[in-house]
C-alpha cells in the first residue's frame, strides 16, 4: 500500500484570479511583502498496490486523466509505502 | 428528417428544465431528457448540455461530468458530425471532454455575474447562427456564471480566429467589442466558439433564458431556430 500526495499547480503562463485576490487581502491586512501568490490543490489518497512502478503508473493515470487538466495545470506527486497497521515503511 | 433535442441531465444540472421548456413550450420542438447514467441518446439529433453545477463543480467545472456514461455516446455522436450545443456548464463540460479547445477559469472579478449581455455575432454562416439576419448586429442573452473566463494559448486563439470558430463575443449594444463589455476577462471577449467541423457549439450565455416573450427577450430562439432549419431543410 502507498500513500500518495499530489500537488496540482496552475501553469505559470495562466492567470490565477484567486491568487491575485488573496494577495490583495494580504495587503489589506498589512502583510505587504507578498508577491506572486498562486493557488493550487493538494490531493491525498491511498494506492492499494505493492509494486512501486505499478503504483506510479496508477497515480499518473489518475492525475493526467482526471485530477489535473493538462491544458492549464501541472502535477507532481510523492508516494510513501506503508502497511495498513499504520506504520510507515519508508 | 425529423428534429429531436436530447437534453442531458447531470446531477447538479439546473437549466435542464429551462431548456426543455424553451424548446417544447415556446418553440414546439420534440425534446427528451437524457439521464447521465444512460448510454442511449434516444434518437435525438441535437444534444444539449445544459447549465448548472454538475457534480458541484468539484475538482474543476465539468471535470467529473465529462466521465458520465452518456458522455461516451455524446462524444461518439459529435465525432460523427452530430450537432451538440453546450450552454454555460455544458460549455465547460465540452472543454473538459476535449470536444472544444481551451479552458475556462474563474472570472477575473471573482464574482458570479448574472445579467443580460450583448453578443456580437461574429459568424452567421454556421449551423447555430444562420437565422440571425445580417442587419442584426447583436443578440441580447443573459449570462450567469462564476467561471466563464475563457483561456487559450496564443497559437490556439490565432487558429480560432483564422477558422472563424469564434461565434459570439461580448460587446456593447452596437456590436463594438470592448474591454468594458467583457464581463469575465475572457480572451478576445470570447463568449462562444465552435469546433473545427462546426457541429459543436459551446457558449457561456443562456439562450434558453431568452426565448419566452414574457421575459422580455427572445434572441435565444434564433439559435435554436437556426439548428432546426439546418436539420429540417
Amino acid at each position: 500500500m502507498f500513500k500518495a500526495k499530489v500537488l496540482i499547480k496552475r501553469r505559470p503562463s495562466i492567470l490565477d484570479p484567486q491568487g491575485v485576490a488573496v494577495e490583495k487581502g494580504a495587503q489589506h491586512l498589512g502583510i505587504s511583502n507578498i508577491k506572486n501568490t498562486r493557488i493550487g490543490k493538494l490531493i491525498e489518497f491511498d494506492v492499494d498496490l505493492t509494486d512501486r512502478t505499478a503504483a506510479e503508473k496508477e497515480v499518473n493515470d489518475y492525475c493526467s486523466k482526471l485530477l489535473s487538466n493538462p491544458i492549464m495545470e501541472d502535477y507532481e506527486f510523492t508516494l510513501s509505502e506503508w502497511i495498513p497497521s499504520g506504520e510507515e515503511v519508508k | 428528417m425529423s428534429l429531436k433535442f436530447g437534453v442531458v441531465v447531470f446531477p447538479g444540472s439546473n437549466c435542464d428544465h429551462d431548456a426543455y421548456y424553451a424548446l417544447r413550450k415556446i418553440l414546439n420542438y420534440d425534446v427528451e431528457f437524457l439521464w447521465h447514467k444512460e448510454n442511449d441518446l434516444k434518437q435525438s439529433n441535437v444534444i444539449l448540455l445544459p447549465g448548472g453545477f454538475s457534480y458541484g463543480d468539484y475538482l474543476r467545472t465539468g471535470a467529473i461530468a465529462r466521465f458520465s456514461p452518456i458522455m461516451n455516446s455524446v462524444i461518439n455522436f459529435a465525432n460523427k458530425g452530430g450537432i451538440v450545443i453546450g450552454i454555460c456548464n455544458g460549455f465547460q463540460i465540452l472543454l473538459e471532454a476535449g470536444l472544444l479547445p481551451g479552458v475556462m477559469i474563474r472570472n477575473n472579478s471573482l464574482k458570479f455575474v448574472c445579467k443580460d449581455v450583448y453578443l456580437s455575432v461574429e459568424n452567421r454562416d454556421t449551423i447555430f447562427t444562420s437565422e440571425i439576419s445580417s442587419d442584426k448586429k447583436v443578440v441580447k442573452i443573459p449570462i450567469a456564471h462564476g467561471e466563464g473566463n475563457y483561456f487559450a494559448n496564443p497559437e490556439l486563439l490565432k487558429e480560432l480566429e483564422e477558422n472563424q470558430q469564434i461565434i459570439f463575443r461580448y460587446s456593447d449594444a452596437e456590436g463594438n467589442v470592448t474591454e468594458n463589455d467583457n464581463p469575465n476577462g475572457s480572451q478576445l471577449n470570447i463568449a462562444g466558439i465552435v469546433n473545427k467541423n462546426g457541429n459543436v457549439l459551446g457558449m457561456m450565455p443562456h439562450p434558453e433564458r431568452a426565448c419566452d416573450p414574457t421575459l422580455g427577450k427572445t434572441d435565444g430562439t434564433l439559435i435554436f431556430k437556426s439548428i432546426a432549419n439546418y436539420i429540417l431543410n
